[in-house]
């Protein structure tokens, strides 16, 4: 059954390089003195180290979900048998699927309350004799097993979180079991030590900080994975898709948002901030020009401009995508784009107020004076200085990005009403909230989990930036 | 000064210009009007005919930038560059897809705008500073802490949840105020009190998060420790000498919003059903009605370079050792 066709989606392509640009960074960062005294900040801190945890598993779950394929439809079961397998199918899947099948296969008529085994709205059903009668229809997956739901249904709810508990312990202490030998062996101390270090917080990077994290995550994502498996954990939706599922696709969407606008603003801010304040005279003045006028246009208006254009350019070249999750992956990398274009002006002026002071140091007029090429300054030594700067701004810029999707979708330019994503979700439940009584559970969890990927990325951004900045103390 | 004023007056158009070169090439080079008339008419069948008759009803039909057929100054007036874009200067929008004058409309829209944007402003100003300098008072302490976890939480939460979460306990659950709506004279203001409200507790956690961090490194300098030293109290000390200092950036940085409060906020304005400029973008977004976007664009862009201007000049008015050449 793993007879698939892996597809490659712009955006799964670009989001894998740009991981291992970081990575290949990362690893030249090493050389860096400074660079790495920095990063032991970072990984000191508890706070750092925590939101890191939170973020890298946020991280994981997206690039599952970047790791897309097309299955083959099962061959044609009209007697001829001409090949072992039938046509591509036009829908792709990605990995994530695959891994919560049940979750996404499983889908219901229309609303149902989390943990709910029937319906949320009576219906009038047809009884064996003949006569109507108005009550909750079963659901067809959530509660299925349960021979007499009112009595059973608490007692098989709780049990499973027991369940689910005891293997979050489990699979913890492996995991902290494993961790702490690693540290043994690479501080070359017994694992008593290493293990009583550790937990007192003492010497090298805050582990402590990441296994409670990790305590803490499993200890609620336990129960939800057992619990999921026979129920829908935060309900359905109107037609009846498991929200859980739709709140871990919409993680890839806010990810992609955050960090492949980086791709536009960052060489556009770093090359011509760098160029307007090293070469100046009218170089700057056409730069500082673009930027005014970039800067003057509401930005919401401008990327509503840019989007609707865009909007035409695909709707009138229907051919070009073979796919619906292609084309909508086409909008969803142009909106990167599009926000792109309107935030690297911040960037770039900071960039260029910071070349205009590096350019009047001794060392770089040094370097002139020996007739040192300018690119070769600039490469040299106005960059390096720059990127602290750069970094505090791209980790800065993620939670504005992600709160900036679920606005932009709900104004209706934001990526494609099919991609799943936080402002889509909130987009479809808000008329939910009128409804009586009211349909709360898709706004809820899309808020928290947009809410905890937020709040660590910010938590993540102020370590970073007390790390890198040298003007704190 | 005065010859510094008339330069940047004299930049703004260029700007201007610049920004409706960008609009022009988005709305009409990247897509043709040709485009535009089959998406808007819809369906896939469309007659040549209809799209003639759309674009002659809007006047796109004429040349782009040059109209070689017509004589003398007409061949550059006689565009759609001259017609759509260029017209803005004069405040001529033209009209929208349902016909009606776009001045006009804005002229009415403005009201209401400002009836919710500048309570905002004011009261949001009014409660940051005070929640900031109240942090700066118990610095250092449990309190401070706490507070600047608050910050981080508010400023991690979706604006779009203040706003469904606002309505939802307001209005449909203690039934204080309407959901939506908005009416004339005094009317308004129950219509008003709760976007305003809600305005001010989303843009809480930012903003007093970096006042905070001004006004501490005011509150570190050594003319405070001075009066500190001098016998002054930790208040007199906070609301003569921080506050002042502190109000400098603050108030110059804060500057460049006034003149857009006139464009209103989209988001806020169009949950709550306030007929301002706010709802009016967003409906222009989402019927597609290109006049009015660009109109808009216009309009925000100009209220942005007086901001800028009137940022410049504040600077001059609050703080004596600035000048302006």
């Amino acid at each position: 059954m793993i007879d698939v066709q892996p597809v490659f989606l712009w955006t799964d392509l670009l989001l894998f390089g740009l991981i291992a640009c970081i990575v290949l960074a990362a690893w030249r960062a090493r050389r860096s003195e400074p660079m790495r005294a920095a990063w032991r900040r970072v990984g000191e801190s508890t706070v750092g180290m925590t939101s890191l945890t939170i973020l890298v598993l946020f991280l994981v779950v997206g690039l599952l979900d970047s790791l897309h394929y097309r299955p083959y439809l099962p061959p044609a079961k009209d007697g001829k048998v001409t090949a072992d397998r039938g046509p591509l199918s036009t829908e792709v899947r990605s990995a994530l699927d695959a891994l919560a099948e049940p979750l996404r296969s499983r889908t219901e008529k229309t609303y149902s309350a989390p943990l709910a085994y029937v319906l949320f709205a009576k219906q009038t059903i047809e009884k064996s004799d003949g006569t109507q009668q108005r009550e909750f229809p079963r659901l067809k997956f959530g509660g299925a097993g349960l021979q007499y739901p009112e009595e059973d249904h608490t007692g098989d709810v709780l049990g499973r979180i027991g369940l689910g508990l005891a293997l979050a312990a489990g699979a913890w202490c492996l995991l902290a079991g494993g961790l702490v030998q690693v540290v043994a062996m690479s501080r070359k101390v017994p694992f008593g030590a290493a293990w009583r270090a550790v937990w007192r917080g003492k010497g090298g990077l805050a582990w402590r900080a990441v296994l409670v994290t990790l305590g803490l995550v499993f200890l609620l994502a336990g129960p939800v994975a057992v619990l999921a498996g026979e129920y829908h954990v935060f309900g359905t939706d109107k037609v009846g898709q498991d929200v859980l599922f739709l709140t871990l696709k919409s993680i890839r969407t806010a990810l992609v948002i955050g960090t492949l606008t980086t791709l536009v603003t960052l060489p556009l801010a770093v090359a011509l901030g760098i160029m307007a304040g090293y070469m100046g005279g009218w170089v700057d003045d056409v730069i500082q020009y673009v930027y005014t006028v970039l800067n003057s246009i509401p930005g919401v208006l401008l990327i509503a401009a840019a989007v609707l254009m865009m909007q035409v350019v695909i709707d009138t070249h229907p051919h070009w995508f073979e796919t619906a999750a292609e084309r909508a992956d086409a909008r969803l990398l142009a909106l990167c784009l599009i926000l792109g274009m309107t935030s690297w002006t911040g960037l770039c002026r900071l960039l260029r107020g910071e070349t205009l002071k590096l350019r009047e140091l001794e060392y770089v007029q040094a370097a002139r004076a020996f007739g040192v090429s300018t690119a070769r300054i600039l490469s040299r030594h106005v960059l390096p200085n720059l990127m602290h700067l750069v970094l505090i701004a791209l980790v800065m810029d993620f939670s504005g990005l992600v709160l900036a999707e679920a606005v932009l979708s709900y104004v209706g330019i934001g990526v494609d009403p099919n991609t799943v994503s936080f402002g889509t979700m909130i987009n479809a439940a808000r008329m939910e909230l009128a409804r009586e009584p009211m349909v709360w559970w898709s706004l809820m969890s899309a808020f928290i989990f947009m809410f905890v990927l937020v709040l660590a990325a910010n938590l993540f951004a102020d370590v970073v930036r007390d790390a890198f900045d040298p003007r704190a103390s | 000064m005065f010859a510094y004023i008339v330069r940047r007056l004299l930049y703004a158009p260029l700007i201007l210009l610049g920004v409706n070169l960008l609009t022009f090439a988005l709305f009409f080079v990247v897509n043709t009007p040709e485009d535009m008339a089959r998406m808007q008419l819809g369906a896939k069948r469309v007659t040549p005919e209809a799209i003639e008759r759309w674009k002659v009803e809007r006047g796109y039909d004429k040349p782009l930038l040059f109209n070689a057929a017509a004589a003398g100054a007409s061949s550059l007036t006689d565009t759609i560059f001259f017609e759509k874009s260029l017209r803005m200067f004069a405040f001529d929008f033209g009209r929208a897809d349902d016909g009606r004058d776009i001045a006009t409309e804005i002229r009415t829209r403005m009201g209401p705008s400002l009836a919710i944007a500048v309570p905002t402003f004011i009261l949001g100003l009014f409660v940051t500073v005070s929640f900031a300098l109240l942090l700066v008072f118990f610095r250092g302490s449990y309190l401070d802490f706490q507070g600047v976890v608050l910050c981080v939480a508010m400023m991690s939460i979706s604006g779009l949840f203040y706003i469904i979460g606002g309505q939802w306990l307001v209005s449909k659950v203690w039934h204080l105020v309407p959901i939506s709506g908005y009416g004339g004279g005094l009317d308004a203001s129950r219509f008003l009190v709760l976007p305003v409200v809600i305005g001010v507790i989303a843009g809480l956690g930012g903003s007093a998060r970096w006042y905070r961090t001004i006004f501490l490194e005011e509150a570190g300098k050594d003319y405070v420790r001075t009066a500190r030293a001098k016998g002054l109290s930790e208040l007199q000390a906070l609301f003569r000498h921080v506050l002042k200092n502190g109000m400098i950036p603050i108030l110059t940085g804060v500057v460049v919003v006034i003149p857009s409060l006139f464009m209103g906020s989209l988001i806020s304005e169009s949950f709550f059903g306030i007929p301002g400029l706010g709802s009016y973008t967003i409906d222009a977004i989402n019927a597609q009605d290109f006049p009015v976007v660009r109109a808009m664009v216009f309009i925000g862009s100009l209220l942005y370079i007086l901001g800028l201007i009137l940022t410049d000049l504040s600077y001059t008015l609050v703080d004596p050792r600035v000048k302006l050449e």
